[in-house]
């Protein structure tokens, strides 16, 4: 049983690879800001569950809401101008109820989180080996040598020769991988049940990027954590989650296991994501495959299938009524389309997309242009 | 395994930025956003937070204080330079509103007038820096290179300076009048604009829009006019209050000294000087505390104005 | 890290030099000389010149500085033409008033200044924040030579809680010392507070946004752990620069609540020396001043050294 007493009453977390169930319920999370130009609703009723060991991958464009999702989870968000409403059940215990005395026993412990640029993420001031060393003395109780020690092991553990000494660098020493590799290793310091890692090889080169999600593929394994991964980015998840999330204007469009979201793909604005991945083995110098356009405003957003002013497939009831999301067939393949892909090709006539429709993003109603 | 290209590769980090997925969707506007203070309740869409009251005052006071001081010689004030013997260091009455001084000088004639000299040190002063001082600091920050290397020596070696005596000197050898004054003072706050504006524009100067605009054959003039001119205003805006009211002190301080505008013209620092020499603050307190009290308020007003327009400007305000 | 303390000793030479020249050509600038303090107003012109050539004052500028500046080598900064004692003794004597005052003021500020910004950056604009920034204000409005006649006024001539003027030193009478320290510090010290929590403050509520402060609070950390341990380093950058410029300037920057409160230091010293025309006694308080400026900084760069490792590497 762990749980540290902090002045408050402790929680307790059973121990790993006993929960029952998922480790992590989420139940209509729906995130606003309030901002002087509206409240802006970045995330809108997101729903889904993580099983413990098991990797989830969230994936969206900017502006999908993603990365507000990952914070609103973990109750990161500042407590100023945010609405949040909806449960997150983790390890049996509701964060969305907690104050901030009791996340902290959560966060760092049970439940961390591996930022997008260790640049910015680290202490410019502070040496790798204390940034780790907090984590250790605050939740395990370690003393400094103690702490420092693990520290040294933990950076070992990432990939990072010569541990001892650059045990004492400063987050400005080292590479941006290096850095990536120290973020993990402060993550998973105290062996968390759930790491959420957002865009964690975001800016890294690739070859970089493989090490990197390999390295935490790895870990994942042998500590049997369970690990959401939020990128833009496909081809990260493709090999690396069990499960994937697509995300849209706020939305979960689409939810499958990989291999069914690969081979099976029902939305279109899943297609389109693929798609715009260009491949080796494309011939040189043929066109990006971008979806026109872009995500739609937040504030108000528009009437129908919020995807519906980009998709070439929009019909007139894409446009007057939001699909709900829900399965054909295999229950654990969730999508929200009226007009779902088959076989991964239309079922309905394209249309070229109106660019100042796509633009707008708002009440697609009236489209200039081609219909 | 990391490789050693890995290893060495501490250069690669500046090219990160240059990968980065541009913020461009609403939610991260959103999430900059979120940084404006007041909430309505009901989730209303926000107006601009508005300046506020004391700001207001702020601007009331100063505008009152400037346009009794240009108009001085037009509203009905008694003769600030010359007093009547029979009427010697009277408390505020009918005649005289806000009392008279050891010569029988009325205050409030004394007080109208003597704003021109600190405005005008203030102002006009801070105007003779940020012209040169900060002309220098804007190119110097931007191009670097010797001449860069040269000016900070130089405004270093000036700061470094004892400044008191190389006012006292000058003011002495020169001859003091608000002329003078203003322009040995104005003279002094170039160094301390250089820095700062400097400072600034060396800040964006590294910043990929300036690189943007060079690679698009931008010629350095229409760069620093163009992408980092409007990017230091704000501080230069702060600053240049700030100055004000610094150079306001001065004034001040050198009244203190006997060099500030000679008497009888009166000036809020010499007013102040006559009023706490010989133990004068106890039984004829009204002397120095007019333009005291106004010096005050004067200041305060510049502070307070400096510091909301920096707010107004700036976007960032509270997270944790 | 060596070969950058010797790059700015070097430094320290190079504007110590410079600024002698300058003091030496800035001083002789003044109208007048010794001789009509020491003489009188209506002394005969014959007298005038035997005391001038007496003094050494009547050779060629550049001459009169290479000898000053030799003497300044060997330790001999020479000695005041009116009442004789060594410019050395003056600074021995001098320093320490106007070194203690400094110490004093300065760390009211720091006092004040420091765990003010650090309760009000976590909320800014609200109650708290709104209060001290405005007072703040008032405080940057409130000069040394305003500020010290009306606290005599008030706390020495009035209530007599403190004296009005007068200065024991320290070890005769360490007691009596601060008690006579305290309103002239408080005198000097409300400028250095609004400055040092508004920097502070804005420091503060930049770094507050920073993703490594989410991170922090991503670990579990608390509120006040992450103010202390991880906020305030980073923030303190501006702080200091400022701190070190405005101790720098403090120096003989004193002189004013030197003169009211009749504290014998070297700005009132200087000051004094000035009117005078005491040459020898201006320029080398004024080449010791300059030097403690620039030492000044000097420690300020090395402790950014220490703060903040990034500086180093360059």
């Amino acid at each position: 049983m762990r749980g540290l007493q902090r002045g408050g009453k402790s929680l307790e977390f059973k121990d790993a690879g006993s929960q029952e169930g998922p480790l992590l319920v989420v139940e209509d999370l729906h995130t606003s800001f309030r901002t002087s130009r509206g409240t802006v609703r970045a995330v809108d009723g997101v729903s889904f569950e993580v099983h413990e060991g098991k990797t989830l991958g969230i994936v969206g464009e900017s502006g999908s809401g993603k990365t507000v999702l990952s914070r609103s989870i973990m109750g990161l968000l500042p407590p100023r101008d945010v609405i949040r409403s909806g449960t997150v059940r983790f390890a049996g215990h509701e964060l969305t109820a907690m104050d901030d005395t009791e996340l902290r026993q959560v966060w760092g412990a049970e439940l961390s989180m591996i930022f997008q640029d260790p640049m910015t993420a680290l202490n410019p001031v502070k040496r790798i080996g204390v940034q780790i060393a907090e984590s250790l003395k605050l939740h395990l109780g370690m003393d400094k040598q103690e702490a420092t020690s693990t520290a040294i092991e933990l950076l070992r553990s990432v990939g990072i020769p010569s541990p001892q000494e650059r045990v004492r660098w400063y987050p400005f020493q080292l590479s941006g991988g290096m850095r990536q590799r120290v973020m993990i290793a402060i993550a998973l310091a105290c062996a968390p049940r759930l790491v959420m890692a957002d865009e964690p090889t975001t800016g890294l080169d690739v070859t970089v990027q493989a090490q990197i999600l390999d390295l935490l593929a790895d870990l994942q394994q042998e500590r049997h954590m369970a690990v959401i991964l939020v990128t833009h980015d496909l081809g990260v998840v493709a090999s690396r989650a069990d499960d994937i999330i697509v995300m849209y204007a706020g939305r979960v469009v689409e939810r499958a296991p990989t291999r069914t979201l690969f081979h099976d793909t029902k939305m279109p604005y899943t297609r389109a994501l693929m798609d715009s991945i260009p491949r080796l083995a494309d011939p040189s110098g043929a066109r990006l495959d971008a979806i026109a356009g872009r995500p739609p405003d937040l504030i108000n957003p528009p009437a129908g299938c919020r995807f519906a002013p980009r998709c070439p497939y929009a019909q007139d009831k894409c446009r007057e009524s939001e699909p709900p999301l829900r399965t054909v067939g295999s229950p654990d393949h969730l999508f929200a389309c009226w007009f779902p892909l088959v076989d991964g090709k239309s079922t309905v006539p394209a249309v070229p997309v109106s660019l100042s429709a796509s633009q707008n993003g708002a009440s697609g109603a009236t489209t200039e242009g081609d219909a | 395994m990391p490789d050693d290209r890995d290893l060495l590769d501490t250069q690669s980090s500046d090219g990160m930025l240059a990968n980065r997925i541009p913020m461009t969707a609403a939610t991260d506007e959103a999430i900059l956003d979120m940084q404006s203070p007041a909430v309505d309740p009901d989730g209303e869409p926000l107006k601009r937070k508005p300046f506020g009251v004391l700001f207001w005052f702020a601007v009331g006071f100063i505008s009152i204080v400037v346009l009794s001081a240009v108009l001085a010689n037009l509203l009905p004030l008694q003769n600030p330079d010359f007093g009547n013997y029979s009427s010697l260091n009277q408390a505020p009455s009918g005649a005289h509103l806000l009392g008279t001084d050891d010569l029988g000088r009325d205050l409030l004639a004394r007080l109208v007038f003597g704003a021109r000299v600190s405005l005008i040190v203030g102002f006009v002063g801070v105007l003779i820096g940020l012209v040169f001082g900060g002309t220098a600091g804007l190119v110097s920050g931007y191009r670097g290179g010797r001449l860069d290397i040269a000016l900070n020596a130089v405004s270093f070696i000036i700061l470094a300076f004892p400044a008191i005596v190389a006012v006292i000197a000058i003011v002495t050898f020169w001859g003091a009048s608000l002329v003078h004054i203003t322009i040995i003072l104005g003279v002094a706050t170039i160094p301390l604009m250089y820095r700062v504006i400097r400072a600034s524009s060396l800040s964006f100067a590294q910043r990929d829009f300036v690189i943007a605009a060079k690679t698009m054959g931008a010629t350095n003039t229409r760069i620093v006019l163009r992408e980092i001119l409007p990017n230091v205003i704000p501080v230069m805006v702060t600053f240049s209050l700030i100055t004000v009211a610094g150079l306001i002190v001065i004034e001040g301080t050198l009244a203190f000294l006997g060099l500030s505008v000679p008497l009888p013209t009166p000036s809020w620092g010499n007013m102040i000087n006559e009023g706490t020499a010989n133990n004068a603050l106890s039984t004829d307190p009204w002397i120095m505390l007019w333009p005291a009290l106004f010096m005050f308020l004067l200041l305060w007003s510049i502070n307070l104005i400096g510091d909301r327009l920096r707010q107004r400007f700036d976007i960032r305000e509270g997270v944790l | 890290m060596a070969k950058y303390l010797l790059r700015r000793f070097l430094q320290l030479i190079v504007v110590s030099f410079i600024i002698s020249v300058l003091v030496f050509l800035l001083v002789h600038l003044l109208p007048g000389d010794p001789t009509t303090q020491i003489l009188g107003a209506n002394d005969t012109a014959a007298n005038r010149a035997i005391l001038l050539k007496q003094l050494g004052l009547n050779l060629p500028l550049w001459h009169q500085y290479t000898v000053w500046l030799n003497a300044a080598f060997h330790g001999n900064l020479g000695t005041s033409y009116l009442n004789h004692f060594t410019v050395t003794h003056i600074l021995a004597t001098g320093a320490p008033v106007s070194i203690e005052l400094i110490i004093i003021s300065q760390f009211i500020a720091f006092s004040v200044a420091v765990p003010l910004a650090l309760v009000v950056s976590r909320k800014p604009n609200k109650g708290l924040d709104n209060i001290s920034t405005t007072t703040t204000f008032g405080l940057l409005a409130l000069p040394p030579f305003v500020v010290a006649p009306i606290l005599v006024a008030v706390f020495a001539v009035g209530l007599g809680w403190f004296p009005a003027t007068g200065y024991t030193p320290i070890n005769q009478n360490l007691a009596q010392n601060i008690h006579e320290m305290i309103l002239p510090s408080l005198a000097i010290t409300a400028g250095s507070i609004a400055v040092y929590f508004r920097l502070l403050r804005s420091d503060l509520i930049t770094t507050l946004q920073q993703d490594f402060i989410t991170m922090a609070r991503s670990k579990g950390l608390s509120n006040r752990r992450i103010m202390w341990r991880h906020a305030f380093r980073p923030s303190s950058f501006s702080l200091l620069a400022a701190a070190g410029i405005n101790i720098g300037s403090l120096i003989a920057g004193t002189f004013v609540v030197e003169a009211l409160f009749a504290m014998p230091g070297i700005g009132y010293a200087l000051v004094q020396a000035v009117e005078q025309r005491d040459y020898l006694v201006v320029q080398g308080i004024s080449l010791v001043v300059a030097i403690a400026f620039v030492i000044i900084q000097f420690i300020i760069d090395f402790i950014f050294t220490i703060v903040d490792p990034r500086v180093v590497r360059e």
